[in-house]
C-alpha cells in the first residue's frame, strides 16, 4: 500500500484490502484512480477484477484503501459522504502528509467515524 | 433477450444470496426494470427518485460504464454481461 501510495503521488492511490471478515487483511489489490487527482479518487470496473483476485485468494473485500497526499489519515467529508455507497467496508487511509507515512483504519457508518487498531502480524 | 447481471454485495441478500442473475431487456433501462420486478428489494439500491440509476451505484455493460454510452437507453444484446457496482469514490 505504501509503495503504491508513493508510486501514484501526487495523485491519490486507491485499491482494496482482501482478507477475512473478522478483520484480517491479507492481500492489497491496487486499482486505477479514474479521477487522477490529488484530492479525490474513483474506482471503476477495476473493482470487479480486484474482487475476483481477492476471492481467488480465499478472501473477501474487507477495506477500501486510499491515500491522502497532503492531509491526515482520517476520513474526509467526501469519504464520509461516499461511504454510504459501500456499507460494511472499512476505510483504510494512508497519509503522505509527513515524511513518514501514516496508516489508519476506520469504520464509517451513518456518519460516525470509529478508528480501529491495526496490528501487524508475521507471515 | 436474457443477459447476465452481476450484483453488488449489498443487493445479493435481496436476490436470494445470488451474486449473478439473469434479466430480460433490450436496453439497460429494461434490464434494470426487470431486475426490480424479479427482486423488489433491489429497488431502493438501484433506482433514484427520478427514475434514473441511484447515485451510489454505477452500471457497466461488459466493462464500459453506461454513463459514457447511452445511459439507460444503452442497447444490450444476447450474451452481454451487465455489472452493477457500488460507486466507489472518496477524497
Amino acid at each position: 500500500m505504501l509503495v503504491e501510495a508513493h508510486a501514484r503521488f501526487p495523485d491519490e492511490m486507491c485499491g482494496f484490502l482482501g482478507g477475512q471478515p473478522e478483520g484480517t487483511g491479507e492481500l492489497f489489490v491496487a486499482c486505477k484512480n479514474l479521477a487522477a487527482s490529488s484530492r479525490t479518487f474513483e474506482i471503476g470496473f477495476d473493482q470487479v477484477k480486484a474482487e475476483d483476485e481477492i476471492q481467488a485468494a480465499g478472501g473477501e473485500i474487507v477495506a477500501l484503501v486510499h491515500s491522502h497526499t497532503h492531509t491526515d489519515a482520517y476520513p474526509s467529508p467526501t469519504d464520509v459522504e461516499k461511504s454510504q455507497a459501500v456499507p460494511g467496508w472499512r476505510w483504510l487511509l494512508v497519509s503522505l502528509k509527513h515524511a513518514e507515512p501514516v496508516v489508519r483504519s476506520y469504520t464509517v457508518e451513518g456518519g460516525e467515524i470509529v478508528e480501529e487498531e491495526i496490528v501487524l502480524v508475521d507471515g | 433477450m436474457p443477459v447476465s447481471v452481476r450484483l453488488p454485495t449489498i443487493m445479493r441478500t435481496h436476490a436470494g444470496g445470488q451474486s449473478e442473475v439473469s434479466a430480460q431487456g433490450s436496453t439497460i433501462g429494461e434490464v434494470i426494470n426487470d431486475l426490480v420486478l424479479q427482486f423488489p428489494g433491489t429497488a431502493t439500491h438501484l433506482k433514484a427518485p427520478d427514475g434514473g440509476v441511484h447515485k451510489f451505484v454505477n452500471v457497466y455493460l461488459n466493462d464500459e460504464d453506461v454513463r459514457y454510452l447511452g445511459k439507460l437507453d444503452t442497447p444490450v444484446k444476447d450474451g452481454d454481461q451487465v455489472s452493477i457496482l457500488p460507486a466507489v469514490a472518496g477524497g
